[in-house]
């Protein structure tokens, strides 16, 4: 069974969905990325869903699950290029996505996360002009 | 009403949901819908097959482009011989769950759609059509 | 009418095709308007074109039921007919004329035909004369739907000039919107403010509605999923200019606008648009 390709960029992993998503493809994707994490002890996660035109309240709990599993992992999780129809179509149905950070494209998203993971993760001898 | 065209698909695997997707946006696309109407019925489809395979023990999905005159529509029925929902009401609420945890979605996909019909018989099956027009 | 009588006038309209034709046009020549746009041959293969698809349509009986389907390509005929009279400037009177007219043609054979049979005549002229009002009645229909959807689309271009969005700076957008809105007007404007964020990569869209007298709950329930949309999407929006009728009207509705941002001005707006970009900037930049 083929897998979505998971990539390594400095401390995050970047997970590009371009495909229609069979079920059993999306929870492989939530088992390979919380086991990825666990591995790299990545600090984030970036989605991007700019390829998804259709995203069901199915899809739409892995990516909630994803963010979920990452944050137990201590890894942030930002999605990015949610399509217009496709956000439009969420709000109708009531699917929220909580505790998932959004981002309109990959730059933005991956700025998103560094802020995000540099407060929690810098250690004060990393700020300018202080030693230990 | 007019039936301009039918078709009718197989409901087994998850596979299937990807294929009923597919073959309902071409047909959106078809009847002319705009962008968001077509992300909305495929959407709604794309519910409601899920249902039919994980709670109905799967079925088929028949669609049909329709036409009342003046405008055109899309229409798709999604028909199981599953053990039937005992309380529809309930059913349609949001955060209506069953078993494996996972809400059923009837009442969202009612929200993307014009039309949407269910009838529903324990022991014997379920059945939903939904319905857009253009 | 019986079937002998139903036959008559299929039988007529073949066998006199060429003469009816002559004469029809003459009719036509009259009571056209001078310096009319149609060519002379265009209205010539017009007409042919009519008789010919009259009389395969009366040869299946039935004759006077013009929404049958044994209609079917004569309305299509004169749809086409129609539509192109009326993009040429053709009243709806002018174009319906070109069926009227064949009626003192027609009526004239049919009378040489049964001048012997005084009660199939009169039966035969009425019958003929039911089917040509109908369909020069049914050109009138066609010519109004064909106006109603010119409208139609003239009024969705004005839709879209009259909700223009706007770049009010680096990663900010504005959307004015005047006027009363309707359901469908802002679904429209919905759908282009979030396309627009997605071209130009604005982070905060405010949507001013200082010029929007009132506010139902369909409304207000969009404005709420437009920012609820935009969120998803990430970006954010302000709503600003909501006067107080507007404010008190929300509140009765129930609407839950608890979790947006909303200001007096566009200025206020603009003003906390550029502290969110600040805040962001200085968030996002790299350190040491």
């Amino acid at each position: 069974m083929d897998h979505i390709p998971i990539l390594k960029l400095r401390d995050f992993l970047l997970v590009t969905i371009q495909v229609d998503m069979h079920d059993r493809l999306a929870m492989q994707l939530q088992d390979d990325l919380t086991a990825r994490i666990s591995e790299t002890g990545a600090r984030g996660v970036l989605m991007d869903i700019s390829s998804l035109d259709i995203v069901d309240s199915f899809i739409g709990r892995m990516i909630a699950n994803i963010a979920a599993m990452a944050r137990v992992l201590d890894a942030e999780t930002v999605v990015v290029g949610m399509q217009p129809a496709v956000a439009i179509t969420l709000v109708e149905l009531g699917l929220t996505l909580p505790g998932v950070r959004t981002a309109l494209n990959v730059d933005k998203g991956m700025a998103l996360l560094e802020s995000a993971t540099r407060e929690i993760g810098d250690s004060p001898a990393a700020d300018a002009g202080h030693t230990e | 009403m007019p039936v301009t065209r039918s078709e009718a698909l197989e409901l087994r695997s998850a596979a299937d949901v990807v294929s009923v997707r597919q073959v309902v946006r071409t047909w959106a696309i078809e009847a002319g819908f705009s962008l968001v109407d077509q992300t909305k019925m495929v959407t709604a489809a794309s519910e409601i097959a899920r249902n039919t395979i994980d709670y109905g023990g799967g079925g088929n999905a028949t669609l049909e482009l329709i036409t009342d005159g003046s405008r055109r529509g899309l229409r798709v029925a999604f028909e199981d011989k599953g053990p039937g929902i005992p309380d529809i009401q309930q059913a349609m609420t949001d955060h209506y769950t069953t078993g494996n945890g996972l809400g059923l979605g009837l009442g969202g996909a009612k929200r993307l759609v014009n039309e949407f019909h269910i009838t529903s018989r324990v022991g014997e099956g379920t059945r939903v059509v939904i319905t857009r027009w253009k | 009418m019986s079937a002998a009588t139903d036959a008559v006038i299929p039988r007529i309209l073949k066998a006199h095709e060429a003469d009816l034709l002559d004469e029809w046009l003459r009719e036509q020549a009259s009571a056209f308007r001078p310096g009319s746009k149609i060519s002379e041959n265009e209205l010539r293969g017009q007409a042919r074109e009519f008789l010919s698809l009259l009389q395969q349509a009366t040869q299946s009986g039935n004759i006077t039921d013009i929404k049958g389907p044994s209609y079917g390509r004569v309305r299509d005929m004169l749809g086409d007919v129609t539509r192109s009279r009326g993009l040429q400037g053709f009243s709806p009177s002018e174009t319906a004329i070109f069926v009227f007219s064949l009626k003192r043609p027609l009526f004239d054979r049919i009378r040489t035909e049964l001048a012997t049979d005084p009660e199939s005549l009169a039966m035969v002229t009425w019958s003929a004369s039911e089917l040509l009002d109908k369909l020069g009645l049914y050109t009138t229909e066609v010519h109004q739907k064909s106006r109603e959807e010119v409208i139609t689309r003239q009024q969705a271009e004005l839709l879209e000039l009259s909700t223009p969005v706007v770049k009010l700076w680096d990663g900010i957008l504005a959307l004015p919107m005047i006027g009363t809105l309707d359901s469908a007007r802002t679904q429209i404007v919905m759908e282009s403010l979030l396309a627009r964020i997605v071209e130009t990569g604005a982070e905060i869209a405010i949507i001013d509605i200082t010029g929007v007298p009132t506010v139902d709950t369909l409304t207000a329930q969009h404005l709420l999923k437009t920012v609820t949309a935009a969120r998803l999407m990430g970006a954010d929006c302000i709503i600003s200019g909501i006067r107080p009728q507007i404010a008190q009207t929300i509140v009765h509705l129930g609407v839950d606008l608890s979790g947006v941002i909303t200001k007096a001005t566009l200025a206020d707006a603009l003003r906390r648009a550029l502290e969110m970009r600040g805040q962001r900037d200085r968030l996002l930049k790299p350190r040491g």
